[in-house]
């Protein structure tokens, strides 16, 4: 079934649109993540204006991470002093980004630099995250587990001023820290169409220390505020919200999520990183190979 | 009736002359109108050549010919050429063209530079090389031809500019019909079909249709409420994703 998308112009199948949404949804409920990293990308190469697939998808983000919240919260996994902190930051980022995007979308760079930053961050986490997770694995069949790392945070933290404590991360840290980290997620949102959790969640354990418990939870938290301005942002600035897009994506990966979350809890976490870790890398060297690969068309065309 | 009254008296010259034929153009749809299931469209441009006194010209001499163009509102672009710097392809130039039809269409009979030359094509924007792009620069004219290359190779991939060389039929030397697809990439506006009668590499008439493409209905709207009321088209596409993540949490807890 062909439908007309009445901002991006143009027709999709409806079909693919929704089996898309679901199966990162599926993805996300897995991984406990956003999966805004695969909906943007997907939707290029689709045909979906780089723009338009941004902006779309941070609302994709805010329906998969709505019910995801609410668990978290439920259990008490929210450290909402932090969460707070962070949400701050994000709006002030997500604002930061959305001048970003207009700076960029004018010098004709904003392809380039959705592409590059694709390519550092999910390059690096993933590789982090895939090596992580093969020690895990390796401790799992047998190997002497190495001397767990001391929860603790970055050095670099415990100097900054202000000092305020977060009783649910059993941390005492300046609220600089996530509010800087908060900002920097909130502008990934708006340039990449992402929830940022796959640099918040390492950035939470391994610079800020936090408690394990929280970490999700506040994570997805922060998550859901940012995408609802990211998308605010997108709707006032670019105008490049596609409504019927965001529906049809929804419709997907809301349903795909909780068949995800399910599934999730049967394979072992181990496994369930390196899985994660090997679709980010495979994303990140897609998006290098676009990079390089001369383009089939190197000419593009901007209204004025 | 009146609204398309003013091209065809711009080519009152052209049409009242006693001595040369005239042609009756029309096309299958006037309104072209873009709904939610909208996959494009097939114009049907379809008309008679008017000899003068009725007289149809013997198999002996040179048949007339007709060439069909739809042209879509012209729009002032800023085209940008990737080039490879440092290992990465990244937008390097750019050039400005101030009157780039948003689509282009021509049906002929044969291969337009067979039927008129390029003075002729220049003049009448017949053929994806004689357009009018009105580039804005001052490069070189080797640079405006590479950036006006690249605008028509472009949107000649997205099937926007279209020659169809084989496309026109003329039965008994008088009706003509062509099919000219509208893909459903094309931007909304005021298209026009233009007909020209050519014979021995000359245009003896010519006849311009208007074609309004315009949104309708729920696309319209939607379009609308995303140019004109930003704010309340954010909240709802936010409070449609919270309701939507939500509810299915909620049914998910029930199965």
């Amino acid at each position: 079934m062909d439908v007309y998308l009445p901002i991006a112009n143009l027709s999709v199948n409806a079909f693919v649109i929704v089996l898309l949404g679901g199966g990162v949804g599926i993805l996300s409920g897995m991984f406990g993540v956003g999966g805004g990293f695969l909906t943007t990308p997907l939707l290029i190469v689709y045909g979906i204006p780089p723009t338009v697939a941004a902006a779309t998808s941070a609302s994709q983000v805010t329906g998969s991470s709505v019910s995801g919240v609410l668990a978290h919260v439920g259990r008490k996994g929210v450290d909402m002093k932090m969460g707070v902190v962070l949400v701050i930051g994000g709006i002030v980022g997500t604002i930061a980004g959305g001048w970003l995007f207009a700076l960029l979308q004018a010098t004709g760079q904003i392809d380039t630099v959705i592409a590059l930053i694709y390519v550092v961050l999910l390059g690096g986490i993933g590789g982090l995250m895939a090596m992580e997770s093969l020690q895990a694995i390796a401790v799992l069949r047998g190997a002497t587990p190495r001397r767990p790392r001391k929860r603790r945070h970055h050095p670099m933290i415990a100097a900054l001023p202000f000092r305020t404590r977060f009783y649910a991360s059993g941390l005492y840290i300046s609220p600089l820290a996530p509010l800087l980290l908060g900002f920097f997620t909130g502008i990934l949102t708006v340039l990449l169409g992402v929830g940022g959790g796959f640099v918040m969640v390492p950035a939470m354990l391994y610079l800020l220390g936090m408690s394990t418990a929280v970490v999700v939870g506040t994570s997805l938290f922060q998550t859901l505020f940012v995408t609802v301005i990211a998308t605010m942002v997108h709707a006032t600035t670019t105008k490049a919200v596609d409504i019927v897009l965001a529906v049809l994506l929804l419709v997907g990966s809301v349903a795909g999520a909780q068949i995800g979350a399910r599934f999730g809890t049967r394979i072992k976490p181990e496994y369930l990183r390196l899985l994660l870790a090997v679709m980010v890398l495979a994303v990140a060297v897609r998006m290098a190979v676009g990079l390089g690969w001369r383009p089939p068309e190197i000419y593009s065309v901007d209204l004025l | 009736m009146k609204r398309r009254a003013w091209p065809l008296a711009l080519l009152a010259p052209l049409l009242v002359s006693a001595e040369k034929p005239t042609l009756v153009p029309d096309v299958s749809q006037r309104d072209i109108e873009i709904a939610y299931s909208f996959t494009g469209a097939e114009l049907l441009l379809f008309g008679a050549i008017l000899y003068p006194g009725g007289r149809i010209p013997d198999a002996k001499d040179e048949p007339a010919e007709v060439v069909v163009v739809v042209k879509g509102p012209t729009q002032s672009i800023l085209l940008r050429e990737k080039q490879k710097i440092a290992g990465i392809w990244i937008n390097a130039a750019s050039m400005r063209f101030r009157s780039a039809p948003s689509f282009y269409a021509i049906a002929s009979p044969e291969p337009i530079a067979k039927l008129v030359d390029a003075r002729t094509r220049a003049i009448y924007e017949l053929g994806l090389d004689s357009l009018q792009l009105s580039p804005a620069s001052t490069a070189p004219i080797a640079e405006q031809t590479r950036f006006a290359e690249g605008l028509v190779d472009v949107r000649h991939r997205a099937g926007l500019y279209v020659e169809e060389p084989e496309a026109v039929e003329i039965t008994d030397g008088v009706l003509y019909r062509a099919r000219i697809a509208i893909p459903a990439r094309v931007p909304v506006g005021k298209f026009t079909a233009e007909t020209f009668l050519i014979q021995d590499g000359r245009v003896l008439a010519a006849a311009v249709r208007d074609i309004d493409i315009r949104k309708s209905g729920f696309e319209r709207f939607v379009a609308s409420a995303a140019e004109n009321a930003s704010i309340l088209y954010g909240l709802t596409a936010v409070v449609l994703s919270v309701a939507l993540g939500w509810f299915a949490g909620w049914v998910a807890r029930r199965i």
